[in-house]
């Protein structure tokens, strides 16, 4: 069981983190569908990180540049939709696929050019993080407590706090319901969407990092991240684009996620017999329902996914 | 004179072409740079093998076999890239074109390795279940208004988990791939009609590479020459529109869900039953067909005879991939080049705003001096 509450909080993090990245780039007006892509660019800037960090440094010392890393990582791979996106006006979908299959290749380009450069019989793209990854976990009495958990409810503390209580936040929601008013009152909206599209880098980065650290103590980049962007897109929509249902939603889904790795240690489920696939497949089939009775009153930002042109009305 | 000239570069269809191959040659620089930073001296030798593939035998039967290879894997490529820019012409981004292609798969192999069913059956039932999971996201666009993005993204997540579970029925005992359907039920494959014998034997050329460019060319047709292709594509354009004008723009909508995804479903059936590769049933990711056609549809400027080169093309460096020096790069180089070129796609609007404002000007100085001279 409390393996279980353990996985759930770990997997509804990761979650919880891309999802917040999606919605701040949504409210700002542009879909970002490329947040598997950011992911696997964040979690390999951590992974980076954790291999050459020198050993002995203190754990909260691992822990910032870990995340430093994997936030810079995040940040400047989403340049590459805000630049395509809003300077360009490029099919923002398009843009967002083209960085998801850029994001694992690049990746396992990189991983295996590193890997053969230290020994030129390596040629997988893995990288390993087993004494590192211990910085970031703590013992309470069987329940391991990943530093990560705290992180994540602190961004969503943020995210509220942000996007409702202050001027920034308010200015970047009114740019993707309406760009043209937002404009006609003085807000820059390309300043804005930049500001929502690198905000969603940051924490689709972290959320990377959080993914490959959560089980596992080494990571193969040619999986990408096995399609947890787009749950997490999925968690945003399933949230409403507000951050305390997304957490919600977050929850929800990392139960669903952690069932699938642990439903054989319950013996009511294990007698079941239902396969592993099932629990996998129970998030995604849950969205569509409730996008299929949400989606004719649906709250997503009204601009978001067309180019602001400044001479349009 | 001067006007002829105007009006061939002006020529929507020649700008698409530039652009695209200004996409290309970005997409191979950018590869290049990266080959460079990875290992500088044999970066020129291994961006040439990605571009020549199977150039790289000297003998010509070779070559004509390895030709084969790539044209078996282009013909899916194309069957999903038209998939996509089907649906994209009628306003629909069908990024769901990987899981209709997943259910294709699933169907085929199902139906070829289970109830052992010939190839035509099989290929047909590819082509149903495509057609159902592309249709749900169709109804769910026209009644839900549920964003088809959205929707394809669940349905391509549900299909791979569905489509694995189906076929651990019909796998190895041993290994997490599929019977192959050589061992399992020959008559699932499809008939080559002697096309392997103009490819040096190579037994995976089959009537399936000719077919799809067969459909590519009704899909042409379907779509500039044919009332239902004006109908769609006027929904495409405004769907309120549309209906004002008598058009039923729910059953629009669906349908061309529905085509878009038997399209995608039928590459799988081109894919899968020339017998190349097995189906493993331990996948955790959806398979980069669908997603490739995106990139596809949008290199070949979004039209269906565009699309034949364009698939080809992002085959061809591909496979080329596998013909760099393991020692110094990775396959993955491919990869990395085509997603490149997918990106950049991204700005064909822009390139060919850049054009046309180069016209522009060139013919506003022309007319100043002309206007000068009198």
């Amino acid at each position: 069981m409390l393996l279980l509450i353990q996985y759930t909080l770990i997997f509804a993090s990761v979650l919880l983190l891309v999802a917040l990245g999606g919605c701040f780039s949504e409210h700002s007006g542009v879909i970002n569908i490329g947040l598997e892509g950011i992911m696997v660019m964040g979690a390999l800037g951590g992974a980076l990180m954790m291999k050459y960090i020198p050993a002995g440094l203190p754990a909260i010392a691992i822990i910032l540049l870990v995340i430093l890393a994997s936030a810079l990582a995040g940040l400047v791979y989403s340049l590459l939709l805000a630049v395509a996106a809003i300077n360009f006006k490029a099919d923002q979908t398009l843009v967002g696929t083209a960085m998801n299959l850029l994001g694992t290749a690049a990746a396992t380009v990189m991983v295996r050019a590193i890997n053969s450069a230290e020994n030129a019989d390596n040629v997988s793209s893995s990288i390993q993080y087993i004494e590192q990854k211990k910085a970031f976990l703590v013992n309470i009495g069987g329940f391991e407590f990943n530093w990560f958990m705290l992180v994540a409810a602190v961004a969503l503390a943020v995210s509220y706090v942000v996007l409702y209580k202050t001027r920034f936040g308010l200015r970047l929601q009114a740019c993707g319901e309406h760009p043209q008013a937002a404009d006609s009152v003085g807000i820059n909206v390309y300043k804005m969407r930049y500001a929502g599209v690198l905000i969603s880098g940051v924490l689709g980065g972290l959320g990377g990092i959080v993914y490959i650290t959560a089980g596992v103590s080494e990571w193969k980049f040619e999986n990408g991240v096995a399609g947890f962007g787009f749950l997490a897109l999925a968690v945003m929509i399933f949230g409403q684009w507000k951050p305390i249902r997304i957490a919600l939603a977050a929850l929800l889904f990392g139960l669903f996620r952690a069932l699938s790795n642990v439903y054989s240690g319950f013996d009511f489920l294990a007698s079941l017999q239902i396969p592993g696939s099932v629990y996998n497949m129970l998030p995604y089939i849950i969205s569509l329902i409730v996008l299929t009775f949400t989606s004719s009153k649906s709250r997503a930002p009204k601009a978001e996914g067309i180019p602001y042109d400044k001479g349009q009305r | 004179m001067d006007k002829k000239k105007k009006n061939i570069l002006r020529n929507n269809g020649l700008q698409s072409l530039i652009a695209s191959l200004v996409c290309i040659l970005l997409g191979l620089f950018v590869g290049f740079l990266a080959l460079l930073i990875i290992n500088a001296g044999g970066a020129w030798d291994a961006i040439v093998a990605v571009t020549k593939n199977f150039l790289y035998y000297p003998s010509v039967p070779a070559q004509l076999k390895y030709l084969g290879s790539t044209l078996v894997k282009a013909a899916p490529l194309l069957m999903c890239s038209l998939s996509v820019l089907f649906a994209y012409k009628v306003g629909l981004f069908n990024i769901g074109a990987a899981g209709q292609y997943v259910a294709g798969a699933g169907a085929c192999l199902y139906l070829a390795l289970g109830p052992k069913l010939p190839w035509y059956v099989c290929l047909l039932g590819a082509v149903a279940a495509a057609a159902i999971v592309g249709g749900i996201s169709g109804i769910l666009k026209a009644y839900c208004n549920v964003n088809e993005v959205i929707s394809c993204i669940m349905l391509n997540w549900i299909g791979l988990y569905t489509v694995n579970m189906l076929l651990t029925n019909v796998k190895e005992p041993t290994s997490p791939y599929t019977v192959t359907l050589a061992n399992g039920n020959e008559g699932a494959i499809m008939p080559t009609l002697g096309l392997d014998k103009l490819f040096t034997n190579n037994r995976y050329v089959t009537i399936a590479i000719p077919l799809s460019v067969i459909v590519a060319i009704i899909i042409w047709i379907l779509l500039e020459k044919t009332k239902l292709g004006y109908e769609l594509k006027a929904t495409g354009m405004n769907k309120h529109a549309a209906k004002y004008c008598g058009m039923k723009e729910k059953r629009n909508i669906i349908l061309t869900m529905v085509i878009a995804g038997g399209l995608a479903g039928m590459g799988a059936g081109f894919f899968y039953l020339s017998g190349l590769e097995q189906w493993m049933c331990t996948q955790t990711s959806v398979p980069a067909m669908g997603f490739n056609g995106i990139a596809a549809a949008f290199l070949g400027g979004l039209n269906p005879i565009g699309a034949i080169f364009s698939s080809y093309f992002i085959q061809h460096i591909t496979n080329g991939g596998a013909y760099v020096d393991k020692s110094l790069y990775c396959a993955q180089i491919s990869d990395f080049i085509s997603s490149m070129i997918i990106y950049l796609c991204g700005f064909v609007f822009f390139f060919k705003l850049c054009m046309n404002r180069f016209l522009d000007k060139r013919e506003e100085r022309k007319a100043g001096q002309k206007g000068g001279e009198a």
